[in-house]
C-alpha cells in the first residue's frame, strides 16, 4: 500500500489556482538544463583530467625549449672544445658538456628538435595516408575494402622494426630515410581507425542526405564524414607521436639513425651508457627528456581518449 | 497475507557532471506473499533503477540511495552489510534481466552458470547441483537439456537464453522474483511464451513476482496489482482491474490511450502522448507529468499533489482529485469563477 | 573452426614470403657488390668470391636458389666473420636471447596482469590512480633508458646486481626488468580497460544477482572475458621483446641474437642480415600464429573480428 498522505486542501488552495491550462510543451524546456556543444563538453573533460593537462603543459614546454633554447645560448651543437670534455653540470654549461667538449644543454634542445620533428611528421604522414587509404576502405566497404584491408593485413604482420632496420641498411642514413622507413607500415593503425569510423558514419542522415542531393563520394568522404571522425584520428595521431619518437631513438641508439655531429637523443644515450659509470649526466639529460616527452604525449593522448569517448571513465 | 517486501519512501540519486540526477523520488509500496506486481512507466521513470536498489546492484558511486528503507522478510535491506546481502540474492531473491544476449557469461557453458548458485547457497556437490541444474533447464522448457547443459550460450536462441536466465533466477526457489524487462528484447512469439513460463512457474512455486515493463499490455496476463511510475515518482497505483478499467491519472490514461485493442473501434485513433519526460537533474517543482497532460492546472505546475485514496486498494497522485477541481463540470477556463 | 586456423596459417605463409621478397630485394638493390669493399681481393679472388655466394648468376636465378635454401633452413653463410654459416651463428646466440626473452614474458604478463586487476577492482581509488601512473610511466620509459637506470642504480651504485654477462639467475633480474617494463605498463592498461569494461556488463549483474562474492566474480567471470585481448597482445608481445633484446643485450653485454644482430647491422655482412631478419620474422610470425590458436581456447565463439589489435 501506499502510505498515506494528507489532501492539502488547506486555505490557499483558491479556486483560481484550478484554472486549467492545458498541454504545454514550452514549459518543459524552460527547465531544461542549459546544454553545451560537443567541443566545449570535451575541452571540459579534458581540462577536468589534472594529468592529462600536466601532460599539455609539458608538451607545450618540450616544444618551446627545443625551438627557443638552441637560439639563445652562447653555444652551438657541434663546436668541439677539447679543454672542457666531460664538464659536470654548472653554470657555464648548465647540462655539462660530453667527451668532446660539446655543450649538452644545446645538444639535449636540439635533440629534442630532432625527435619531435621525426615524431610529428611520422605521425602526419601516417595520418594522411591512414585517412586516404582508411576513408576509401571504410566508404566503399565491399570488395574494395577486402582486397585493400587484405593488403594492410599482411603488411601489418610484417614486423615493423626490421623493415625499418633493413631500410636503413640499404639507404643512406639520414632523418628522411627514418621518416620514410617508418611510414612504410606506421599508417596502417590510422587507416583502420578511420575505415572504422567511416562505416559507422556513413550511413548517418547528414551523409546520406547528401549523397541524395548528388555530393559525390570524395565530397561527402572528406566534407562530411572525416570532420565527424575527427575524434579518434586526432587520438590516434597524438599516440603515434611518442611511439614515433621511439623508433627514432632506438635507431640512433643503434646507429643508425641521424649520424654525429647532429644531437639525437638516441645517440646522446647511447654515448652516455658508456660514460655513465663516471659521468652520468651525460645519460641523464637526454635519458630524462626522451622519457618525460613521451610520457607527456602519452598522457595527453589518453585524456583526449577519454574525453572523447566518456563512458570509458564511468 | 503477509508482507514479503515493504519499500518505503525509497530515493535514488545517480551524479553526473552537473549535477545529481533523481531518479527515484520518494516512492513506497509493498508486495504481499504470492503476489504479482507489475511497475509500468517509460524509460527514465524510474523502475528498473528501483529494481536495482532492491537488489542492491546499484553502482555506487555513481549510483546513491538518498533516503527511505527496503524491508525484506523482516529484514532491512539497506542496513544490511555486503556479505549478508550476498546471502539475499540468488537464494531470497532472484533477477531476470532485459537482455538475455548479454545477461550470460560468454565463455561459461549455460549449466556452469546455473550451478554456479546452486553450489554457492544450498551447499550442493557438483554432481547434485549438475542434477538439479538440468532438471530446472528442463523446467523452463528447454528439450534435451542433458547435453544443452554443456553448451555455451551462444549456442542459445535468444528465447532459450531468457528460459536459461529464468532458470538461473530460480534455482534457489527464491520468495521474490524480480523481472526486468524480462521480453522487452524478444520477438512477439516468444513474448508470449516466456510469459506464460513465468506464470506457470509462479503457480508452482508460490513465490511474489516483480514484474518491471514499459508495457501496460504484457501486465494483463501475468499481474494481479500494477504500480505506474513517471519521472521516479508512483502516480497511480491499483488493482489489475482498476487500472485498466477505471484509470484515473491522465498519464496512466494515456498510456492506456496508446495501447491498441481488439475491441477498438476502426476509426478510434491510437493517441500518443506528446512531449518527454521532464530532466530530473532539476525536476520541475510541481507534478512532473503538467507539462504533457491535456487537463493540467495551474496549480500543476507549482505544487506536487499528494496521494488521493479511491479505493481499498486504488491510490492515484493527481490535483484533478481534489475537491475543487472539477474537469467534467468545469468545462472552460474560469468557469468555476 | 579448422577454417579459422587454416585462415591463419596460409596468413602467417603469405607475410612470410612478402617478407623475404622484400628482403631479397632491398639487399640486391644496395649498389655494387657487398664484396667489392674488402682489400686485398684480386680480380680472380673476387670472381671466385662471387661465385661461391652465387652473386655471379643472373637475379632471378638467385631468389630460387635463395628461395630453395629457405626451404631447407639454410639462411645462407656470412661474409665478414670467416665464411660461418648464419645457422650456427644463430644457433650459438640464440639460446641466450630465448632464456631472456622467456623470463621477461612471463614477468610481463604475470606483473602487467596483478597491476591491471587491482587498479580495476579499485578503480578510481588510490590505488588505480596509482597503478595507472606507474603504468603511463613504465610505457614511457623506454628499454634504452630503463637499462641503463637499472644498471646504474642497481649494479653500479647499489652492487646488487651483476653489472653485465647473463651466467648465474641473479644476473636476469635487471635485464629481464629492463625488458619487461613497457609490456608490463601495456598489459597492465589493457587488462584494466577492458576489465572495467567486462565488470560493467549485463553478465557480471547476472553474478551478483546470483548472489556470488566479490572475488568469485572476478575469477570466474570478469578475468577470463578481460584476457581475451592479452592472448591477442602476446603475439605482440614476441616483438616487443625481440625489439628491447636489441638494446637490453648490447647495455648488458649479453652474447645474445640482439646484439648479434647489432653487430652485423653495423658490418653491414648483408647475408647474415638477411638470414638474421627471417629468423626474427619467422619467430614473430609464428608466435603471432600461437596466439591466434591460443583464442580459440580462451573464447568459445572465435570473435575473429575481435583478433586483430592495435599493437
Amino acid at each position: 500500500m501506499p502510505s498515506e498522505l494528507n489532501l492539502n486542501a488547506d486555505s490557499d488552495a483558491s479556486p483560481d489556482r484550478f484554472r486549467k491550462i492545458g498541454r504545454d510543451p514550452k514549459r518543459a524546456e524552460r527547465i531544461a538544463r542549459k546544454s553545451l556543444s560537443a567541443w566545449q563538453d570535451i575541452r571540459y573533460r579534458l581540462f577536468a583530467n589534472k594529468l592529462a593537462l600536466f601532460g599539455m603543459y609539458l608538451m607545450v614546454a618540450v616544444v618551446l625549449f627545443a625551438i627557443f633554447a638552441p637560439l639563445f645560448s652562447h653555444y652551438n651543437y657541434f663546436s668541439n672544445d677539447l679543454d672542457r670534455t666531460n664538464q659536470a653540470p654548472g653554470f657555464r654549461h648548465w647540462f655539462g658538456t660530453d667527451d668532446l667538449g660539446r655543450d649538452m644543454y644545446v645538444r639535449t634542445w636540439k635533440g629534442a628538435q630532432i625527435s619531435l620533428f621525426v615524431g610529428v611528421v611520422a605521425a602526419l604522414i601516417d595520418l594522411a595516408i591512414g585517412i586516404v587509404y582508411g576513408g576509401i576502405m571504410g566508404y566503399f566497404g565491399g570488395k574494395t575494402d577486402e582486397i585493400m584491408n587484405r593488403i594492410a593485413e599482411v603488411l601489418y604482420a610484417i614486423p615493423y622494426l626490421l623493415v625499418v632496420i633493413l631500410l636503413l641498411v640499404v639507404m643512406p642514413p639520414s632523418l628522411t630515410t627514418i621518416i620514410v622507413a617508418m611510414s612504410i607500415t606506421g599508417w596502417i593503425n590510422m587507416a583502420w581507425i578511420v575505415r572504422g569510423q567511416i562505416m559507422q558514419l556513413k550511413n548517418e542522415e547528414y551523409a546520406l542526405a547528401s549523397r541524395a542531393l548528388g555530393a559525390g563520394p570524395f565530397r561527402i568522404l572528406f566534407r562530411h564524414l572525416i570532420p565527424n571522425a575527427m575524434g579518434p584520428i586526432l587520438v590516434t595521431l597524438t599516440l603515434t607521436v611518442p611511439g614515433a619518437m621511439f623508433t627514432e631513438a632506438f635507431l640512433s641508439f643503434l646507429g643508425l639513425g641521424v649520424q654525429s655531429p647532429i644531437a639525437s637523443w638516441g645517440t646522446m644515450i647511447n654515448d652516455g651508457v658508456k660514460a655513465m659509470t663516471v659521468y652520468p649526466w651525460r645519460l641523464l639529460f637526454p635519458a630524462l627528456l626522451l622519457s618525460l616527452t613521451m610520457f607527456a604525449f602519452n598522457v595527453f593522448g589518453d585524456g583526449l581518449r577519454d574525453a572523447f569517448d566518456p563512458k570509458l571513465k564511468k | 497475507m503477509k508482507t514479503l517486501l515493504d519499500v518505503k519512501d525509497l530515493s535514488v540519486s545517480f551524479g553526473v557532471y552537473g549535477g545529481e540526477v533523481q531518479a527515484v523520488r520518494g516512492i513506497s509500496f509493498a508486495v504481499t506473499e504470492g503476489e504479482a506486481v507489475a511497475i509500468v512507466g517509460e524509460s527514465g521513470s524510474g523502475k528498473s533503477v528501483t529494481a536495482q536498489a532492491i537488489m542492491r546492484l546499484l553502482a555506487v558511486p555513481p549510483g546513491k540511495i538518498r533516503g527511505g528503507s527496503i524491508t525484506f522478510a523482516g529484514q532491512d535491506l539497506l542496513a544490511l552489510p555486503e556479505k549478508e546481502m550476498q546471502k539475499v540474492r540468488g537464494r531470497q531473491i532472484g533477477m531476470i534481466f532485459q537482455d538475455p544476449m548479454t545477461s550470460l557469461n560468454p565463455t561459461m557453458t549455460v549449466g556452469a552458470q546455473i550451478m554456479e548458485g546452486l553450489v554457492r547457497h544450498r551447499r550442493m556437490s557438483r554432481a547434485a547441483a549438475k542434477k538439479r541444474a538440468i532438471e530446472l533447464l528442463a523446467t523452463v522448457g528447454i528439450p534435451h537439456a542433458e547435453s544443452r547443459i554443456s553448451q555455451y550460450p551462444h549456442h542459445f536462441s535468444g528465447g532459450m537464453r531468457q528460459r536459461a536466465m529464468i532458470a538461473i533466477a530460480l534455482a534457489c526457489s527464491p520468495a521474490l522474483l524480480i523481472a526486468d524487462e524480462p521480453t522487452t528484447a524478444l520477438d512477439v512469439t516468444i513474448q508470449a511464451q516466456i510469459l506464460r513460463l513465468m506464470k506457470e512457474l509462479q503457480r508452482q512455486t508460490r513465490s511474489s513476482i516483480i514484474l518491471i515493463t514499459h508495457d501496460l499490455g504484457i501486465v494483463a496476463d501475468l499481474c494481479d496489482r500494477v504500480i505506474v511510475m513517471y519521472a521516479g515518482q508512483i502516480v497511480e497505483t491499483g488493482t489489475k482491474r482498476e487500472i485498466f478499467r477505471n484509470p484515473q491519472h491522465p498519464y496512466t490514461k494515456g498510456l492506456l490511450r496508446s495501447l491498441p485493442r481488439l475491441n477498438q473501434a476502426k476509426d478510434e485513433p491510437l493517441v500518443p502522448i506528446y512531449g518527454t519526460p521532464p530532466d530530473l537533474i532539476m525536476p520541475p517543482p510541481g507534478c512532473p507529468f503538467c507539462s504533457r497532460c491535456e487537463e493540467a492546472m495551474q496549480i500543476c505546475e507549482t505544487d506536487v499533489p499528494a496521494f488521493t485514496r479511491l479505493s481499498e486498494t486504488q491510490s492515484v497522485r493527481c490535483w484533478l482529485q481534489h475537491p475543487q477541481a472539477r474537469p467534467e463540470e468545469c468545462g472552460g477556463k474560469g468557469a468555476s469563477a | 573452426m579448422i577454417r579459422y586456423v587454416l585462415n591463419k596459417f596460409i596468413f602467417m605463409l603469405i607475410s612470410l614470403f612478402a617478407l623475404v621478397t622484400a628482403t631479397f630485394v632491398l639487399m640486391n638493390a644496395v649498389p655494387g657488390s657487398p664484396l667489392r669493399e674488402e682489400k686485398a681481393t684480386t680480380a680472380q679472388i673476387q670472381k671466385n668470391m662471387e661465385a661461391y655466394y652465387g652473386l655471379d648468376k643472373p637475379l632471378v636465378q638467385q631468389y630460387g636458389v635463395y628461395l630453395e635454401k629457405l626451404a631447407h633452413f639454410d639462411l645462407g653463410i656470412s661474409m665478414k666473420q670467416r665464411f660461418r654459416s648464419v645457422n650456427q651463428t644463430i644457433a650459438q646466440s640464440f639460446g641466450y636471447s630465448l632464456r631472456l626473452g622467456i623470463v621477461s614474458m612471463i614477468t610481463s604478463v604475470l606483473a602487467g596482469c596483478a597491476l591491471g586487476i587491482i587498479a580495476a577492482m579499485r578503480h578510481r581509488k588510490l590505488l588505480d590512480n596509482l597503478a595507472m601512473i606507474l603504468a603511463v610511466a613504465g610505457l614511457a620509459v623506454p628499454s634504452m633508458v630503463m637499462a641503463p637506470l637499472l644498471q646504474y642504480l642497481f649494479a653500479v651504485k647499489i652492487r646488487a646486481f651483476p653489472v653485465t654477462g647473463l651466467h648465474g639467475p641473479l644476473d636476469y633480474v635487471l635485464p629481464a626488468i629492463a625488458l619487461s617494463s613497457v609490456s608490463i605498463a601495456f598489459i597492465a592498461r589493457l587488462i584494466r580497460s577492458t576489465m572495467i569494461e567486462v565488470l560493467s556488463a549485463d553478465f557480471i549483474k547476472t553474478a551478483k544477482a546470483k548472489g556470488l562474492p566479490g572475488h568469485l566474480i572476478v575469477w570466474r567471470h570478469a578475468l577470463r572475458n578481460s584476457m581475451l585481448p592479452v592472448v591477442t597482445y602476446l603475439g605482440y608481445l614476441t616483438a616487443n621483446v625481440i625489439t628491447g633484446s636489441v638494446i637490453i643485450e648490447q647495455i648488458f653485454a649479453i652474447p645474445g641474437m640482439g646484439k648479434f644482430f647489432v653487430q652485423c647491422v653495423i658490418d653491414r655482412d648483408y647475408p647474415l642480415i638477411m638470414g638474421t631478419t627471417i629468423f626474427y620474422a619467422i619467430l614473430l610470425l609464428a608466435s603471432r600464429f600461437l596466439a591466434d590458436i591460443a583464442y580459440l581456447f580462451v573464447d568459445p565463439r572465435i570473435r575473429i573480428s575481435a583478433g586483430r589489435m592495435g599493437g
